[in-house]
């Protein structure tokens, strides 16, 4: 803790190297006293139920029996626990899914925003925003309601064509529904950040493409989409975070497809469900602490394959 | 060693001011925010978690009457989210109120961690004459008892009259004409005949009761043995059967108490629906019956294996349990026995059907008995079908893992009606999950 705010301090300091002596000690004060608010917060509200988290981890609490210290016993159920493991693999095969698919969106609804200028634009750019804007619950419910099969609209849809609407709330085709809920969600925000990027593009590389002879779609491919990459892979290692803790989704479906999503659905639902529900601190603690290390393992390989394209970490 | 002792402090003093925020927002131990409003201001206040939905007005008039002590009432939730705020404050060590609002089969839950009071020795003999015995032993863990009765849930078969006419069915007595009628109706190219939700694990639990089964066997004076039975003969052969009927598209597989379900049973897609006592109250909350559907809803007893030796099972029912947290257990006892207890809160649970009542002055009453329910279209429902069920109600043993017990369950009935597992095999998985978990908290599994 008291090593990151103190490699803050040097960077400050690294860039007046020149000036020395009281001044520099004086910047070093004022540049701690700059910190302390957020150090303080930082600590209370960070490091400490982490550190408090990791402690309860190492141990473990029977109904009978009281408590004893374990070491890493905890960690050891959990990587053989298939629950954990269960919750562990749907949530990377829905990474795997739901983020090309979210990137994808978001792309290309930011090129074509860029690339068209009319009244219009602002106002689909509003609306595809949106849905970030709707509480993550609300969108869950809302969601929810629209899947039903007995007054949604899904059965008056496919009852036009004689069909019988998907249950997304079933258990085959729930990965659908919920990356239905998460796409709808999040592209547009991911979208913003995109369209952001596209924006900072200075326009006379577009026009020296032109005159080099390139359309519109060789400057989406060859220019804009090249350029952009650091805030692609930035909204992919947010995506990615995101989707591994996934968790206020398929929480709120819950009370409405209990049968279709366990307790454990998710490492996240079943550290919950430990914790709060089991009364089982102890093991809820080792489980958040293992999919922290997953979720950084996956992060850390992410970032090492595209280490040559990254300017922003 | 010194190094842990001082991490612990920091962490403790770290999670207690989150816990300080926790109870002042939660209501918990905190009499300055209830919900109702206390009007004997010099009186003592015990603190209090419910969720029936006349709670206000019970609460109201026990403190008009009683010039002792006042409730102070918050609804923190129903059922499952009462029950984690509750496992949090009692891991917590702080934060829980003076009274709850528990369902009996969580009562061995709490009481093993030592979260109940034992009500016994604050003079428990003035309430027991308010209680028959099958309702007493529901709230018990061998003689000492951590909870006052309020309510039962007798279970029974509600079903539609228009349905069972249209296709010219009588009433199912036991659980094959069930399995029959339902097959006729389907035939008929009628709606399904039933529900298996997963998410009502208790309602199995009940049904396997019926057929013979007793999960759990339990010694308060051995606490830490406990027999674990989830996979005998009679739970294989009730989760075989209702496995049977979700095979043969008899009954749907559609989670209860959503709107998904309410929905169904409004537009008659399930011709009848097993349920408690409680449910009519339940639906019309759900706005079941007021409709398209009026007066289409009649119950019958609960279709039986064997019909010359019936037995009759629960569902929920509820009591009142003091806290051990609890800083004034004596005056918490006292309004516990007085709540719900007056005829007025009675009367009002039990003619808008929120309760079934275990009190003996509502059972015992005859305009209860012979109430003619208006959800079942003016059916004597508590004479013909729910006092005489709840009367041969024998009580049961519950776990002291209820959560887990039925987390568990809610997996494998889902499983069975994907059709991944057979009813036996899933009461085999639930056996050596349970069993495995048992074992992990340290009981021995006989």
């Amino acid at each position: 803790m008291t090593s990151l705010t103190e490699k803050r301090a040097p960077r400050t300091h690294d860039q007046k190297h020149k000036i020395r002596g009281k001044v520099q000690r004086r910047e070093h004060l004022t540049g701690w006293l700059f910190v302390g608010p957020f150090g303080v917060v930082f600590l209370a509200f960070l490091i400490a139920p982490l550190a408090y988290a990791l402690y309860l981890s190492l141990f473990q609490k029977k109904l009978i029996g009281g408590t004893s210290f374990v070491l890493f016993d905890n960690y050891v159920k959990a990587f053989t626990d298939p629950s954990f493991l269960s919750g562990a693999w749907f949530v990377v095969r829905f990474a795997l899914v739901a983020i090309p698919v979210q990137i994808a969106v978001a792309l290309a609804m930011a090129l074509i925003l860029d690339a068209v200028t009319s009244l219009f634009t602002r106002f689909s750019r509003l609306m595809i925003f949106l849905p970030y804007a709707i509480p993550t619950v609300i969108g869950a419910v809302m969601w929810g309601f629209l899947y039903s099969r007995s007054f949604g609209p899904l059965s008056d849809v496919f009852g036009l064509f004689g069909a019988t609407a998907p249950d997304f709330l079933s258990s085959s085709l729930i990965f659908y529904g919920l990356l239905n809920i998460v796409t709808w969600q999040w592209a547009g925000y991911y979208m913003i950040i995109l369209y952001a990027a596209l924006q900072g593009i200075d326009p006379t590389l577009y026009e020296a493409a032109r005159m080099d002879g390139a359309g519109r779609w060789q400057v989406a491919r060859r220019i804009k989409i090249p350029l952009i990459a650091p805030a692609l892979i930035l909204i992919l290692v947010f995506s990615l975070i995101g989707t591994l803790q996934f968790f206020n989704e398929p929480q709120f479906l819950r009370y409405l497809a209990a049968g279709t999503i366990g307790s454990d659905f998710t490492p996240n639902m079943y550290a919950y469900q430990q914790a709060f529900g089991l009364a089982n601190f102890n093991y809820g603690s080792a489980i958040s602490f293992a999919l922290g290390g997953l979720v950084f393992i996956c992060v850390y390989a992410f970032l090492f394959f595209t280490r040559k394209r990254r300017s922003f970490l | 060693m010194k190094t842990t002792r001082t991490l612990a402090t920091v962490a403790m003093l770290a999670a207690a001011s989150g816990l300080v925020a926790c109870s002042s927002d939660g209501g918990g131990s905190d009499a300055s925010n209830c919900t109702n409003t206390i009007t004997k201001q010099d009186l003592p206040v015990v603190t209090m978690w419910a969720w029936y939905p006349n709670m206000e007005l019970v609460v109201d008039n026990f403190n008009k009457a009683n010039d002792e002590v006042q409730v102070c009432w918050t609804n923190v939730g129903q059922g499952g989210d009462q029950y984690d705020k509750f496992q949090t404050a009692i891991s917590a060590g702080t934060g829980a109120p003076d009274l709850v609002m528990v369902e009996m089969d969580r009562i061995p839950t709490f009481q093993i961690q030592n979260a109940l009071v034992d009500i016994s020795g604050y003079d428990l003999e003035a309430a027991r004459a308010n209680y028959g015995e099958g309702a007493w032993k529901d709230v018990s863990v061998g003689d000492a008892v951590y909870g006052v009765p309020v309510d039962g849930g007798p279970l029974a078969m509600i079903y539609r009259k228009d349905i069972f006419d249209k296709y010219g069915i009588a009433p199912p007595k036991t659980w094959a004409e069930y399995e029959q009628a339902a097959q006729k109706v389907k035939d008929a190219g009628g709606p399904l005949f039933g529900d298996l939700g997963a998410n009502v694990p208790a309602l199995m639990m009940a049904l396997q009761i019926q057929k013979g089964a007793a999960p759990y066997t339990y010694d308060p004076a051995q606490p830490e043995s406990i027999g674990v039975r989830l996979n005998d003969q009679a739970s294989k052969d009730v989760l075989e059967y209702w496995g049977g009927l979700v095979r043969k598209g008899l009954v749907g597989t559609q989670d209860q108490f959503t709107p998904e379900y309410i929905s169904g049973v409004i537009n008659g897609n399930y011709a009848t629906y097993i349920s408690a006592a409680w449910a009519p109250g339940y639906l019309t909350g759900a706005g079941v019956g007021q409709g398209q559907d009026t007066g289409t809803f009649a119950v019958a007893p609960l279709p039986q294996w064997d019909p010359t030796n019936p037995v009759q099972v629960n569902w929920g029912g509820s009591a009142f349990s003091v806290t051990s947290q609890s800083k004034k257990p004596e005056l918490a006892a006292k309004a516990a026995y007085g709540l719900y207890a007056d005829e007025e809160s009675l009367t009002d649970g039990w003619t808008n059907q929120i309760i079934f009542p275990l009190n003996l002055t509502a059972l015992n009453n005859p305009e209860f008995v012979d109430l003619k329910v208006a959800f079942f279209d003016g059916q004597q429902a508590n004479k013909e079908v729910y006092v005489p069920a709840a009367n041969a109600y024998q009580g049961v043993v519950y776990s002291p893992f209820g959560q887990y017990y039925f987390d568990a369950m809610t997996k494998q009935i889902s499983a069975i009606s994907a059709g991944s597992v057979t009813g036996s095999q899933g009461a085999d998985r639930l056996q050596e999950d349970v069993t495995k978990h048992a074992t992990e908290q340290g009981f021995t599994v006989r």
